[in-house]
């Protein structure tokens, strides 16, 4: 396969979008459960905020971070020109 | 079936979801006219069963890639529902709000764990394996790592990991008929196997697809429909996910009430003391032993002879019989019951409470065991050959991508709502329950304590429930709250469907995996690949068959040690092959020694770590005095951290030291990477 700067930059954006991803992924799960006692003290919606953000909030923020991906890469997908799977859709 | 197109799909499943509410109306109205429960129990048995047939029969095929990979033809909302039912398994259904209930924030590990792993399936996965394209994840190993090696370590871990899952599946299957239909226990699993054969045996991933899609339907409405009810009779809004909060507040108050009251201070105490008592006669072993065998036949002869009730007698009789034999038998049996005394007697913990107290040290470890379970979990979910393998069936790598947001919006639907079982129903049994009179508990109570999810002893003596006396076994809290909430028959019949549901489709998947990775990489890719593609099918559909009835033999003999290893199965997977795919996709410089050792490191620091800090002895090996203290104090069902970063370290470690791969292999990581741009 011959790359060209094209495929270069298309995987330079992927991976950049990748990383900031996974970052907030990270954020969400890890940092904020290793704080949900001091998160205790916020309420939300009759919950404590420690406890909302593992029942509820960091699921559907997974769901925000997956959404998005599939939503830019598509798109960029799109603005490449990318042939794959192209002849299976309308 | 043969149109894939989405718009009559989604007619079909409309209308199959329509028929049936509509089935489900009809048997309502029946019980109101005297049907009895157990003809409710088999017609949703057999109605759902002879469902999913009549799609895995009109979903035959003869096609390898419709075999395999359903013709990669499955448009992404369904092939995410497809996923959601293929993930959500009987312990997902049956045990997460129990686990939930029983553990409160702790359990919360659960829900975060399973559901962002889907991050990493979408971001680092799913499209480069769609990209690549083959039927199996050992495929891409093959492919990436330059053949056989890598290929074989990957079948070995596939089979080891989805082995394990689908006995405790088909176990589930042959608890859910035995409690709802009162069919045995040995002949539930077998007719659960009828139900998993009937939608994977001819038509493949083509059948499962499609019957797991309508699995989806069922188990979904199944679990909502109980606790909307329930939602909407404590809170007037019929919306658990939004109102549970205000719930939990009410359960804190009646926490705070509860646990310190003197009779259940007194039923703690009285916990403690007998743990104390087991560890007095595990140090006295091998005298205790014969000691507690002359006790309680003094006992049976006193009670004998001041004509005591039949049924203390043999109470006693029982605990007799069921004293181990040697004495190193006997230290396991009564190191047990000493923990869950302990258990019983240790100061309960608050619901909403994170990494509760007991000191900040004891704090601190349970943090650290809460993350490193979440991220056991999530790698596990990432590399679940069963759950990967889906999105090999999407038309494109576009569709691979939506289609994992699908999947993870179909599960959520179901993990938004078990915390809010768990809410509703601690409330429940909080306010009504606790501290009425055992004489008069309702019907529920007594119903599952005949088969023994609810058991109650009332060790203070004074006929009033307290908490500390109700032992509640996981599965109870979804499979009650029908009774609960007061609902007819019908409903807990409909709840009961959706967990076979739950575990027929996950045993679809895993039975499929197996037998794929057994029959083509196996079979056709290494042992004879000049194999006819008629002949290929052949095999296949054999090992489907050998592995399905191999495992409901097992699962029949009522193994209780898997249970606890399916847990396991979460960290085996993550640490064989999570660093070995993502690195083949990321980093150009793994080599085929790197990805064997690490693979095989990975699985080994993993064994030996659960092994050990699980088990003291093997008994049948001979082995004894292994248990080790755990490192940082990570529990067992957590070894996959210790696995995943030896199976990274080794990678990188292995390759730094070798050569890079070929020209051929870095060619195919670029095939992977990048797709074709117009012009290039």
């Amino acid at each position: 396969m011959r790359l060209e700067r094209k495929h270069r930059d298309y995987w330079r954006r992927n991976l950049k979008l990748t990383a900031l991803l996974l970052t907030t992924w990270f954020v969400v799960s890890f940092v904020v459960s290793f704080f949900a006692r001091e998160l205790a003290e916020i309420t939300i919606i009759g919950f404590p905020l420690g406890f909302y953000m593992g029942a509820q909030g960091a699921p559907l923020i997974y769901l925000v971070i997956i959404g998005w991906y599939a939503r830019y890469m598509n798109r960029l997908d799109r603005q490449y020109g990318v042939r794959e799977g192209e002849a299976d859709e309308d | 079936m043969a149109d894939y197109t989405t718009v009559p799909l989604r007619r079909y499943y409309a209308f199959y979801t329509a028929g049936f509410f509509i089935f489900i109306l009809i048997l309502a109205f029946l019980e109101r006219h005297g049907l009895p429960p157990r003809w409710i129990g088999y017609s949703f048995l057999f109605l759902t069963i002879f469902l999913y047939a009549t799609i895995g029969i009109l979903a035959r095929t003869a096609s390898v890639s419709e075999y395999y990979v359903a013709g990669r033809r499955v448009p992404a909302v369904f092939n995410g529902m497809a996923t959601g039912a293929d993930w959500m398994s009987a312990a997902s259904f049956m045990g997460l709000a129990g686990t939930l209930y029983l553990s409160g924030y702790q359990g919360l590990a659960y829900v975060m764990g399973w559901t962002g792993g889907y991050v990493l399936v979408a971001l680092l996965l799913a499209p480069y394996l769609r990209r690549f394209g083959q039927y199996t994840i050992p495929d891409f190993l093959a492919a990436r790592y330059g053949g056989n090696p890598a290929r074989l370590v990957g079948v070995f871990a596939t089979v080891l990991a989805s082995f394990v899952y689908v006995v405790a599946q088909i176990y589930g299957v042959g608890l859910i008929t035995s409690r709802f239909v009162g069919l045995q226990f040995e002949i539930g699993v077998f007719v659960g196997l009828a139900g998993i054969l009937v939608c994977s045996f001819l038509g493949g991933m083509r059948a499962v697809t499609w019957t797991q899609v309508a699995q989806y339907a069922i188990l979904i409405v199944a679990y909502l429909v109980p606790v909307t009810i329930l939602s909407y009779q404590v809170t007037g809004i019929p919306v658990p996910q939004l109102t549970y909060g205000h719930v939990l507040q009410k359960v804190q108050v009646l926490e705070e009430r509860i646990f310190d009251e003197p009779a259940e201070i007194e039923g703690r105490r009285i916990f403690r003391e007998r743990a104390d008592g087991y560890l007095e006669r595990i140090q006295a072993l091998p005298g205790s032993l014969d000691e507690e065998r002359l006790r309680l036949f003094e006992q049976i002869n006193d009670l004998k002879s001041n004509n005591a009730q039949m049924r203390e007698v043999v109470a006693v009789e029982r605990e007799r019989r069921e004293l181990p034999k040697s004495s190193e038998a006997a230290r396991i049996y009564w190191d047990k019951l000493m923990r869950e005394a302990a258990q019983r007697g240790a100061d309960p913990e608050h619901h909403l409470t994170p990494f509760p107290s007991g000191g900040e040290e004891v704090s601190n470890t349970a943090r650290l065991n809460f993350l490193s379970l979440v991220f056991c979990l999530m790698v596990g979910t990432a590399a679940l050959p069963h759950v990967l393998m889906r999105y090999y069936t999407t038309p494109s790598v576009r569709e691979a991508r939506t289609s994992v947001f699908w999947s993870l919006l179909f599960i959520l639907a179901l993990y938004l709502t078990a915390p809010a079982y768990a809410a509703f129903a601690k409330y429940e049994i909080y306010s009504t329950l606790i501290g009425s009179s055992i004489a008069q508990l309702p019907v529920w109570v007594s119903a599952w304590g005949k088969i023994g999810l609810v058991s109650i002893e009332d060790v203070n003596g004074d006929g009033i429930l307290q908490l500390v006396e109700l032992a509640l076994n996981p599965d109870v809290i979804l499979l009650a709250t029908p009774e609960i909430a007061g609902l007819p028959y019908v409903i807990s019949g409909l709840v009961a469907a959706g967990a076979l549901a739950a575990a027929l489709s996950t045993a679809d998947g895993l039975l499929l995996t197996i037998a794929s990775a057994l029959s083509h990489d196996v079979y056709y890719k290494v042992y004879r690949p000049d194999a006819t593609t008629q002949w290929r099918l052949v095999v296949s559909k054999t090992l489907l068959l050998v592995v399905a009835v191999f495992a409901a033999t097992v699962a029949s003999q009522k193994p209780a040690t898997i249970l606890s290893m399916v847990a396991w199965a979460f960290s085996l997977a993550g640490a064989a092959f999570f660093p070995a795919l993502i690195l083949g996709v990321f980093w150009k410089r793994a080599n085929a020694a790197g990805a064997v050792t690490g693979m095989v490191i990975g699985l080994l620091v993993t064994l030996y770590y659960m092994v050990r800090v699980q088990v003291d002895a093997i008994p049948w090996l001979g082995i004894q005095g292994i248990g080790m203290d755990p490192w940082w104090g990570i529990e067992s069902t957590s070894a996959g951290v210790w696995g995943v970063a030896a199976g990274f370290l080794t990678i990188i470690v292995v390759s730094l030291c070798g050569q890079a791969p070929s020209k051929a292999t870095q060619d195919f990581v670029e095939s992977v990477r990048y797709p074709e741009l117009e012009g290039s």
